[in-house]
């Protein structure tokens, strides 16, 4: 494997990422089942970064999941689109930070659109107006939250209290980076480093020491999609997707894998247990599964945060490996604290509420 | 050089300006040429023996800085500081190789064992087909139409000669070695010069060449750093997963960024394809929208050597034409 | 073990339908290989199957048969090759001359003698 040759591809896809003053919009399925990797992000650009991300309380899903089923029809899902961005320019801000990749290929696509077909834009307008009164301006710069992350990457790697190194043996973890499929495949130069060798995640894990592993079906979907699990009878669609995934990158014997959309942890996550229970095969090393990470809760390991304020409790396929290697101190008692939480976490200024 | 040769033997004063160290083009990079296999350096020697040694001002490592049309008079610049005039210009910039890396699914400069057909025609020169770690490969790939027809990297257009040239060097692959399997995936066969479809019958009758329907999609590397592909096999209707030690890329023909210079800076039309737009299609082939420019060979349109070697007449012929209506 | 997925879970994990070239047995082809060189030369035209009588009338297609056999896809060939009726249209069509009809002929022996598929 020659690396230059990536490299070259790499820089040909750059994208313009803002630098701060950021509109901060929530995910629904990263919320609810990673729902200390938000408040992760939320506390590394604040108080390590010191950046300026501002969250709108009456913001709502963009219905990308909806949309995506056929559940919701395209009209009424730009016209809550278009209510994101109303509220955005109501609080002053310009620059659009979409928590989940289905958001982020959801707003490019709809922007796209509305380049193309400026009638449709009008239509929304209107329609905007006619439901709500409110009246929007696009965003200037849209980037998610991984691209800032990526962006800043150097300050997190300068503040690292750990790095992606096995402790034990002083070799560069391996990790698997799997990108969502609606951060780049829809629009190869709307994501760093293009479609084919995306580098946005390739980047981080590099900046943080860890060394990227390429196997042959690194391009596949996980299988989140949506009609495929949301039907029960489908889901066995899903699993085949993961579990070739699985099957590829087994022989390459990789510590975990790092994702930037919401649904692909969560179903390589849990779909290695389904998996375990209807075959019986595991493919992580010692017998053990491969510990599926968003970016944010491996950006937060490496500043040092408590694992299970980030939430790794939460994962099905147990994180410890990887913390064991790292040489990260936690405390196993604590896992499944049922105290109520003393630290008070960083809240922001309300604006126009 | 054929126009070149062709020119002097008829009593003209001809300068052959070459950019290279030395004349030939790409005919330098290939082994043995289709559809019997012959060998390159006997078509070399052939163009070599009537432009050397026979008046011809042949420049290499030369290229042309200006370029102006003055009357009925063409005053040229080389790079090495000479000024020239000319009555009549034909220009044969030739091709250049559509670069693969470009296709990146394919890995080619990623990879360790993607490589294109000309880096293939250098192992046979060679005698050295071998994967990058050395060992002799048992299983190889040839994916067709890798930079042509094809619409995301601009070049809508058939590049003619790769399929024949994919059929050529999978019989050349399996004479010298014999135990390797070898597969080409096409989209269609273009097989439209002479001896062509004979060839194709040969390379599956004699050689055992298996030929799969279908455009390659990806290429992976495996942990043993062998390729794993994905294909569909269309007439099967079904995906096909393969793996393989070597890949070889069928890469398409261009237009030369040199030729694109001049087209530039003399104010020669091109085409949709970038290549230059002859003012006819029938019979006008050679003829440029400026007088007394005229154009021969791969610098118009993919073409074998058979082609260029006429069009290059041909182009002799439309000089001869122009300059005995007094132009001079 | 299907049932108890379906009973518990809901749903089974589907299977790919990829055709994995490594793994499959390619002996019932080498075995017509061997035996009838003029099957190298198919270019699975369709012109067989055009005209063949089978195919006019079941789900039967002659040239499909050629590839599944040449990818080594050896369970659908085997439930298929009864249906041909030996008539030899397909020969008189063949532009590159194969000699259809013997491959099914050969390939009925080819299974028949490799045991594992009963015909």
């Amino acid at each position: 494997m020659n690396i230059e040759g990536k490299k070259a591809i790499w820089k040909d896809y750059q994208k313009e990422i803002a630098d701060d003053k950021f509109y901060y919009v929530r995910s629904c399925v990263r919320q609810n089942f990673f729902p200390g990797s938000e408040t992760a992000f939320l506390k590394i650009m604040r108080e390590e970064l010191k950046k300026d991300v501002y969250e709108h309380p009456c913001h709502t899903t963009c219905t990308g999941i909806g949309y995506h089923s056929d559940i919701v029809p395209v009209e009424t899902t730009m016209t809550v689109v278009a209510r994101q961005f109303a509220l955005m320019t109501e609080a002053g801000y310009e620059n659009l930070l979409p928590s989940c990749i289905t958001s982020f290929g959801l707003y490019t696509e709809i922007l796209d659109t509305w380049h193309h077909f400026p009638a449709v834009e009008e239509k929304v307008r209107e329609q905007l107006k006619k439901a709500t009164g409110r009246e929007f301006e696009k965003p200037k710069n849209l980037a998610h939250a991984s691209d800032v992350i990526y962006k800043f990457r150097k300050d997190i790697a300068a503040k690292a209290k750990y790095k992606l190194i096995n402790k034990n043996t002083g070799e560069p973890l391996k990790v698997v980076d799997h990108i969502g499929c609606h951060y780049a495949k829809m629009f190869p130069s709307k994501g760093v480093g293009g479609a084919e060798y995306p580098y946005v995640l390739a980047g981080m894990v590099e900046e943080w020491g860890g060394k990227v592993v390429d196997y042959p079906e690194r391009r596949h979907c996980c299988g989140f999609g949506f009609r495929q699990y949301l039907v029960q009878a489908n889901r066995g669609f899903s699993v085949a997707c993961s579990k070739e995934k699985f099957e590829s990158m087994k022989p390459f014997k990789p510590d975990m894998i790092i994702t930037n959309c919401p649904g692909c942890p969560m179903f390589l996550d849990r779909w290695q247990y389904v998996i375990n229970e209807m075959e019986g095969k595991r493919y992580g090393q010692n017998g053990q599964g491969i510990p599926v990470f968003t970016y944010e809760e491996v950006a937060g390991l490496v500043l040092g945060y408590d694992p299970w304020d980030l939430g790794l409790q939460m994962h099905q396929t147990d994180c410890e490996p990887v913390l064991e290697k790292m040489g990260i101190e936690y405390d196993p008692d604590k896992k499944f604290n049922t105290d109520p939480i003393t630290k008070k976490v960083n809240t922001q200024q309300l604006v126009n509420v | 050089m054929e126009a070149a040769g062709q020119l002097s033997k008829c009593g003209f004063e001809v300068s052959l300006v070459e950019k290279e160290k030395t004349t030939g083009g790409h005919l330098n990079d290939w082994y043995k040429l289709f559809p019997d296999r012959r060998s390159s350096t006997e078509v070399k020697e052939y163009l070599d023996g009537i432009t050397l040694n026979n008046g011809i001002n042949v420049l290499t490592n030369t290229t042309i800085e200006k370029f102006n049309k003055n009357r009925n008079h063409f005053l040229i610049t080389t790079s090495g500081g000479k000024e020239m005039t000319a009555d009549a210009v034909i220009v044969a910039t030739g091709f250049e190789l559509f670069k693969s890396s470009r296709k990146e699914e394919y890995g080619y400069g990623i990879y360790d064992n993607v490589i294109t057909s000309s880096d293939l025609e250098e192992m046979f020169r060679n005698d050295r087909i071998l994967m990058n770690n050395g060992d002799v490969p048992k299983t190889i790939g040839i994916v067709h139409c890798v930079g042509s027809r094809d619409e995301k990297v601009g070049n809508l257009y058939c590049s003619k000669l790769c399929c024949v040239t994919a059929v050529k060097q999978a019989i050349e692959i399996r004479e010298h070695l014999p135990q390797t399997k070898v597969f080409c995936f096409y989209m269609d066969m273009r097989m439209g010069g002479a001896h062509y479809e004979e060839l194709y019958r040969e390379a599956q009758e004699e050689w055992g060449v298996n030929f799969i329907r279908g455009k390659v999609s990806e290429a992976g590397e495996t942990i043993n750093n062998r390729l794993v592909i994905k294909v569909e096999d269309t007439l099967a209707g079904r995906p096909l997963k393969m793996e393989l030690d070597l890949l070889v890329l069928m890469a398409g023909m261009e237009m030369s960024d040199g030729g694109k210079k001049i087209a530039l800076s003399a104010g020669l039309n091109t085409g949709d394809n970038r290549f230059f737009a002859a003012t006819d299609h029938h019979y006008g082939s050679n003829r440029s929208n400026i007088d007394g420019i005229f154009y021969a060979g791969t610098c118009t349109a993919p073409m074998n050597i058979t082609e260029t070697i006429s069009h290059a007449r041909a182009a002799v012929s439309e000089v001869m034409d122009y300059l005995k209506d007094g132009r001079i | 073990m299907a049932e108890y997925n379906m009973e518990k879970f809901g749903y089974t994990i589907s299977k790919g339908r990829q055709i994995d070239y490594e793994s499959n047995d390619r002996r019932i082809a080498d075995y017509i290989f061997e035996r009838e060189p003029s099957f190298r030369l198919c270019i699975e035209c369709g012109g067989c199957s055009a005209t063949c009588t089978t195919g006019n009338l079941t789900k039967f297609s002659l040239r499909e048969l050629h590839i599944l056999i040449k990818r080594g896809e050896n369970d659908q060939v085997m439930k298929n090759l009864r249906k041909c009726m030996l008539c030899g249209k397909c020969i008189l069509v063949c532009p590159r001359g194969v000699n259809t009809r013997n491959i099914v002929v050969l390939a009925k022996q080819a299974f028949q003698k490799s045991g594992e598929y009963a015909i």
